[in-house]
């Protein structure tokens, strides 16, 4: 299936360790749909539950991911509906995990795990 | 001989996957029985009951207050969950529990719903963890199967005083 991709945040999504972040499709509401239909939305994991990260405009400043939730971004942090704005998902609204980009052909590649480096979290929840 | 068998297998594959196929797509557009378990919420549904969920008001975005629905747990996406609607987006809800003073009162998000269970001294909802997404919703409960006794359409909810009107 393929997506339109109708915001400026970039799109990937990786699989996860203990080492890299975790990026799946999100179902969230989306405030900027004039309908008022659920959307699909790909952003990057970029803390899993029971990790404190430090957030980028959000209400709290340091946010604990709670049990049974991820905390997700957009690559392009100043034009990204994700966590920041409306706080951590709910595992139960993942939809997909998006793993290469099929078109334009130019941009064929397959999407590597990668969290950046400013983004880690504070602290990690010991398995 | 074992041409035969052989083809036998074959048709019996294909006509599995092709039931397998519209089973799953029955249940998950259509709707399913459900056992529900759990104490909170009594006395519409018991522990143990046998209830018929359908899935096409979460599709149709036509669940209102006041419907039982089945939701993935907020706080636990392999187990699903049985409250009442009590508030859909915009609606005002209290937040307090009944037994305190001063009532609290706040709007329920854009994209969420409010749930609460029948028994509501005994029951973890949204007065525990907040507004949950509508995404996270999989179907609504239209009756009761088992017992027979309590065959049919479910009750409205024993708690009308939790419905704030505007």
């Amino acid at each position: 299936v393929l997506y339109m991709i109708k915001w400026m945040s970039l799109i990937i999504v990786f699989v996860c360790g203990s080492f890299f972040s975790i990026c799946f499709l999100v179902m969230a509401c989306n405030e900027n749909d004039c309908s008022s239909f659920t959307s699909k939305i790909i952003k990057r994991v970029i803390a899993l539950e029971g990790d404190i990260i430090k957030t980028i405009g959000y209400k709290k400043k340091y946010v604990k991911v709670p049990h049974g939730h991820i905390w997700v971004e957009g690559d392009h942090h100043g034009h990204s509906f994700d966590s920041n704005a409306f706080g951590p998902v709910s595992l139960g609204l993942l939809h997909a995990r998006a793993t290469h980009i099929l078109w334009p052909p130019k941009r064929w590649q397959k999407l590597q795990p990668m969290l950046p480096p400013e983004r880690k979290p504070l602290q990690r929840e010991q398995e | 001989m074992f041409r035969n068998a052989l083809g036998k297998t074959f048709r019996f594959l294909g006509y599995a996957v092709q039931y397998g196929c519209v089973a799953h797509c029955a249940f998950e557009y259509l709707g399913g029985i459900v056992v529900c378990s759990g104490p909170s919420m009594e006395p519409t549904i018991q522990n143990s009951d046998i209830v018929f969920s359908e899935n096409l008001s979460r599709h149709f975005y036509s669940i209102r207050k006041g419907d039982i629905v089945i939701v993935k747990s907020p706080t636990d996406p392999k187990s699903n969950i049985c409250k009442r609607v009590i508030g859909l987006e915009g609606d005002k809800v209290c937040t307090s529990n009944p037994s305190d003073f001063l009532k609290t009162h706040s709007f329920v998000p854009k994209g969420h719903v409010w749930l609460e269970g029948d028994n509501l001294r005994n029951s973890t909802d949204s007065r525990c963890y907040g507004p949950v997404p509508y995404g996270l919703i999989r179907g609504r409960i239209c009756f009761k199967i088992w017992p027979l006794n309590d065959f049919g359409f479910l009750r409205a909810s024993p708690n009308g005083h939790r419905f704030l009107d505007d």
